[in-house]
């Protein structure tokens, strides 16, 4: 009798130790990133683009990277909200409930969510080699707005799935065709959107396997599509190859800016979901 | 009026097509990238046969031989051990989160978990040869073997564990999530302890989403590229140790892509790790979400 209650008690400690666990990695991977990143920071390195021997310890700072990161985020994730937005009201409010086509495309958007974004810039790489096209900004933004559209869509549909019927059937009432009842409709997915762009955003800027195909690496600020463009995961990566140590406490900096914006964009993302949840019914 | 109407119903006939279009567009996006990299890699089948390919461990792209074996291996070790790792904490803690803990503390946890699936896989990289490798050629290593670098299997390993449990995590919980009020009711109302009901109820009502919610994990893993590559070592041999460095297939992918043009059939070999890869995803993604769906469907 006693012992299940010793056994529950065990297994709670055990729990709360994984639980724990957790929280320990959160802790310890800010921890040594800010550790070792925090000496090598300076104006300089969010202010400069690479000057002369910037890779051999020479003075300037990665602001090509963070400029480019900027353009294909901002880029990829217009584009991504333009493709996923029609998508999710088609499959909620004009295919039936039990469709065929619903059931496949929300399968087949898992595993697009699922395909790796090394096998996104093989394959956006295969396609611009066959378009003559040069790593660029412009293939940076496709592949990562091809990477993103997934994530937008299923957790956009996962908040549309919600949408009471009632509420479709009152705008049918007074005399909306089902493409006016958009209006509607998108403001209850609002915080849907939200929460989607956040993923994504935070998705998009963190990918380095993807871009590494397609945008390339450059020192300079890219000025149209044409031009390669530099990404900051990519500039932590290569910066972290070099032989040289200041470069290598250069690359922890770097590191240190882009986990910075990624927690930022969260925190931001939180105010802007709970903001756009008061139309929510 | 009659024209203003029809108007509005022609318009939401053009739309209604637009938008099943784009969607169908979508959906055949995976058929196209399927195809796209398998017409890629055929090149490299007219030389060699596809379990030549697998099955032999010479890897001299210089002279024609592609063999994958140590890159597959590198792969399902480190993926591996990544689940072991990762599918006890994920579990239990998923188990606390839904069964034993507080509100207040389960938004707690849930911030640590949205935090570390945010970090991009680059800073699990940095971390990772910051902490992970030293950790294992200086304190962990020189029990078991005589020197290792420290950039092993068993690094890749790690921190593709920690990579992966958010995403277990969330699974874990949405699947707990689903199973009904009143089975847990039945259960306490017998007596059982909250424990006794996770392990009796819970737990055996939501065995094949488990096993889904790994395979989803699994092929997460499988792509992962930038942080492996970065603390695997890169070797294209054979690890026979935990304390070997490994080459996983996607960081073959990405540290070749420059030279692979100059080569020829390199890139066809490349393409075929791509759609190894994407094949493999496949298979997982979409077994294991018929899995979930029927699941939810079940308990609704």
């Amino acid at each position: 009798m006693r012992l299940k209650f010793i056994e529950e008690k065990i297994a709670k400690g055990f729990m709360i130790i994984a639980s724990l666990a957790v929280f320990a990695f959160v802790v310890n991977i800010i921890y040594t990133i800010f550790r070792r990143g925090i000496p090598a920071l300076n104006w300089a390195m969010i202010s400069q683009i690479p000057a002369g021997g910037y890779y051999n310890g020479g003075g300037g700072g990665i602001l090509n990277a963070i400029v480019g990161s900027l353009y294909i985020v901002l880029c990829s994730t217009i584009l991504g909200l333009l493709i996923s937005i029609p998508v999710v009201f088609y499959l909620n409010v004009y295919l039936k409930k039990d469709s065929r086509l619903a059931y496949i495309a929300r399968l087949a958007f898992d595993v697009l969510f699922g395909i790796p974004s090394i096998v996104y810039g093989a394959f956006a790489f295969t396609i611009m080699i066959y378009l003559g096209m040069h790593t660029s900004l412009g293939g940076g933004i496709l592949v990562i707005t091809l990477l993103i559209i997934p994530i937008f869509i299923r957790s956009m549909d996962e908040v549309a799935q919600q949408l009471p019927k009632d509420l479709l059937d009152s705008t049918y009432a007074l005399g909306a065709t089902k493409l006016e009842t958009i209006k509607v409709v998108l403001r209850q997915i609002a915080p849907g959107i939200a929460t989607a762009t956040l993923l994504s955003v935070g998705r998009a800027i963190g990918d380095a396997a993807g871009v590494m195909f397609t945008a390339g690496f450059t020192d300079s600020i890219p000025t149209s599509l044409n031009q390669p463009a530099a990404t900051l995961p990519l500039s932590v990566f290569f910066q972290l190859s070099s032989p040289n140590a200041d470069v290598q406490d250069r690359a922890y900096s770097a590191a240190l800016i882009l986990i910075f914006i990624v927690l930022v964009i969260s925190i931001l993302g939180r105010l802007i979901t709970n903001y756009f949840s008061k139309h929510k019914i | 009026m009659s024209s203003n109407s029809s108007y509005r119903i022609l318009k939401n006939k053009i739309a209604g097509g637009l938008m099943f279009s784009i969607t169908v567009f979508s959906v055949l996006l995976v058929v196209l990238i399927g195809l796209g990299l398998y017409l890629k890699s055929v090149p490299i089948f007219e030389h060699n046969s596809f379990w030549h390919l697998i099955k032999s461990s010479e890897w001299r792209p210089g002279n024609n031989q592609f063999g994958f074996l140590p890159f597959i291996a590198g792969t399902l070790w480190i993926t591996l051990i990544a689940v072991i790792l990762a599918l006890p904490i994920a579990l239990l803690s998923a188990l606390f989160l839904t069964e034993f803990s507080k509100s207040y503390l389960k938004k707690w946890v849930f911030t640590a978990l949205d935090i570390l699936a945010g970090i991009p896989s680059v800073v699990y990289g940095v971390w990772g040869t910051l902490f992970i490798v030293p950790w294992i050629s200086e304190k962990l290593a020189p029990h078991f073997v005589e020197y290792s670098t420290g950039y092993t299997v068993l690094a890749g390993g790690i921190v593709l564990g920690v990579m992966i449990l958010p995403l277990l995590i969330s699974l874990f919980v949405e699947i707990f999530s689903a199973v009904p009020r009143e089975f847990r009711d039945a259960s306490l109302s017998l007596g059982a302890t909250k424990w006794q009901t996770s392990k009796h109820v819970i737990l055996r009502k939501t065995f094949p989403g488990i096993l889904a919610a790994v395979a989803l994990a699994l092929s997460r893993a499988f792509g992962e590229t930038i942080a492996v590559l970065m603390v695997c070592g890169n070797l294209p041999l054979l690890p026979h140790s935990l304390f070997d460095s490994c080459y996983p297939l996607p960081a073959l992918i990405a540290n070749n892509y420059g030279e692979m043009l100059s080569v020829p059939l390199y890139e066809s070999a490349l393409m075929l790790a791509a759609f190894l890869l994407f094949i493999v995803v496949f298979i997982f993604n979409a077994s294991s979400r018929a899995v979930i769906y029927r699941i939810e469907r079940k308990f609704k």
